[in-house]
């Protein structure tokens, strides 16, 4: 196999806790997981010549605002912003920024303090036009985050006869991992989630529908949160403390709306075929699948235009319990418990780096014992209008 | 001391954006303007100054007939935004018009629970005083 090992994920930290009450800032939390994740692999500060960071506190000038606060001089600063993708985007351009030699310690920071904001991202409605012209055209319609998502799951009911209870699949699986996870089921107690427990198919669909046809239990979370990743080349993690993760595809793309267009199909269709033909495998090997999972309908959709079934399949192919981390038939899904059920801040695509990058080192609350293959799909903006994907593939040692 | 209550209103896009400036000056005499081009006949919406068919295009305006069809909606039953909290439940829509434009509006005078994929619509104004609000009903 021409599998190239040009960067590995040798370091990981998630911020524990969702709630954190106003006592310290996204920029505080960045970087006490920056140094956290640092320690993890053995590595210092001083080690660090890439930085990458999205997400709230650095203002207008963020790549600059970091360097300064972390105390680093960084031969690359990458401050892409495409949402929840963002991080996936990221680990695609360290590990391009590492093979062509520009930096050999890359360091993955986010925080948010979206919950104690009292950010009401997916009910917020829409505010006034903008000077965006999309935007401008969009506003006065009234769609609230959960609509725009809901229409996907309307016309993918419409064109391919999915249902409501097949959508359930994802929630169950989700928190069916989450409640062996203590920082997901502290997260559910500190958001004052009513009844934690496992879910059934019947909880998900009886809850209060939101916006048609997605329920309550079909909606992420809106959690404080923060974490770190220090991706580096293969001379420096063969000398880290923990086993290297390796990054062996990545793929990045965008969708927008177009006149005539399908929203049942993603930006994963584009950026899933470039990083499964990259590292030489397909969808039917991951043994893991962290696909973010702002609704229900996302990963839905997501599975089906990264290649694990045929696009309209999805429904049926995700019956029976399947993405749970103890059955087969399927990769383990969410494995932390997901948006849904652990974590989202926001723009959760770090935590999907960081809960694969666990299970390919054994390290999980719902570890799968052989896992040596993870995707990781990032979705950032709105999958029923705009939205940016980044999909990364990855590899035990 | 009395409070003076402001009347939550719909959020309106601002009429001088640049590339979206003429569709709304359209809307003061309920006209649907929406672009095509004259090379490569890439039917533009929403509106921009240059072609994304081709490099060169000369873009030319027209006016849509209004009739259009339900490509997807939701129910909206949470809003926390002062004048949609007021209004669920509500059908919020891509709507496809005749013509080819794709427009995120709202379909209205039909409950919204009775809005469906491929519902034949027509082009209803919610009148404003700087331009008006292209919304949609059954036909």
């Amino acid at each position: 196999m021409s599998q190239k090992r040009d960067a590995a994920i040798v370091g990981i930290h998630e911020y524990p806790s969702r709630d954190v009450e106003g006592e310290i800032s996204p920029l505080q939390m960045k970087a006490e997981c920056a140094a956290r994740a640092l320690e993890d692999a053995g590595l210092t500060w001083a080690d660090v010549d890439g930085i990458y960071d999205a997400g709230d506190g650095g203002g207008a000038m963020n790549g600059l605002t970091i360097a300064e606060y972390f105390g680093l001089k960084p031969t690359v600063i990458n401050t892409t912003g495409v949402g929840g993708s963002s991080y996936e985007f990221h680990a695609a351009q360290a590990k391009r920024d590492i093979a062509a030699g520009k930096c050999k310690v890359a360091l993955l920071t986010y925080g948010s303090t979206a919950h104690s904001n009292a950010r009401a991202i997916g009910v917020g409605g829409r505010g006034a036009g903008s000077m965006h012209p999309a935007e401008n055209m969009d506003a006065f319609a009234g769609q609230t985050l959960i609509a725009n998502y809901a229409m996907v799951a309307k016309r993918h009911m419409f064109e391919y006869g999915t249902t409501s209870q097949q959508l359930a699949e994802i929630s169950t699986a989700t928190r069916y991992h989450a409640m062996r996870n203590p920082e997901a089921v502290q997260a559910m107690e500190d958001l004052e989630f009513l009844d934690i427990r496992e879910t059934t198919i019947d909880d998900v669909v009886n809850s209060r529908m939101i916006a048609d046809p997605l329920h309550l239990l079909e909606c992420c979370m809106i959690s404080d949160g923060g974490g770190a990743v220090v991706i580096a080349s293969p001379e420096v993690a063969r000398n880290c403390k923990k086993p290297p993760v390796w990054i062996l595809g990545s793929g990045e793309a965008t969708k927008y709306p177009e006149n005539g267009g399908d929203i049942t199909t993603s930006a994963a269709a584009q950026s899933g075929p470039i990083a499964f033909a990259e590292a030489g495998v397909t969808a039917a090997e991951m043994d893991i699948a962290m696909i973010y999972d702002s609704f229900s309908i996302t990963v839905l959709a997501l599975l089906e235009d990264l290649g694990f079934c045929k696009k309209g399949e999805g429904g049926a192919w995700v019956e029976g319990g399947k993405l749970r981390f103890d059955q087969s038939g399927g990769p383990a899904l969410n494995t932390d418990g997901g948006g849904l059920s652990s974590n989202h801040p926001g723009m959760r695509g770090i935590f999907l780096l960081i809960e694969a990058a666990r299970q390919l080192r054994g390290e999980s609350t719902s570890q799968v014992a052989t896992a040596k293959l993870a995707v990781a799909h990032g979705n950032g903006g709105m999958l029923g209008s705009r939205h940016a994907a980044g999909t990364i593939i990855l590899g035990a040692d | 001391m009395s409070e003076v209550k402001k009347v939550a209103t719909r959020p309106l896009p601002k009429a001088e954006e640049f590339d979206t400036k003429e569709f709304w000056a359209g809307t003061k005499d309920k006209e649907f303007r929406y672009q095509q081009c004259t090379d490569c006949n890439k039917v533009i919406f929403y509106p921009r100054r240059h072609c994304t068919g081709c490099t060169n295009g000369k873009l030319e305006w027209k006016v849509a007939s209004g009739d259009a069809t339900v490509y997807s909606y939701s129910v909206v039953r949470q809003s926390y935004h002062p004048f949609f909290r007021n209004l669920v439940p509500y059908a919020v829509a891509w709507i496809d018009l005749d013509e080819g434009p794709r427009i995120l509006s709202n379909v209205i005078k039909v409950a919204a629970e009775d809005v469906e994929i491929g519902m034949k619509l027509k082009l209803e104004w919610e009148e404003h005083e700087e331009l008006n609000i292209p919304l949609f009903s059954p036909r």
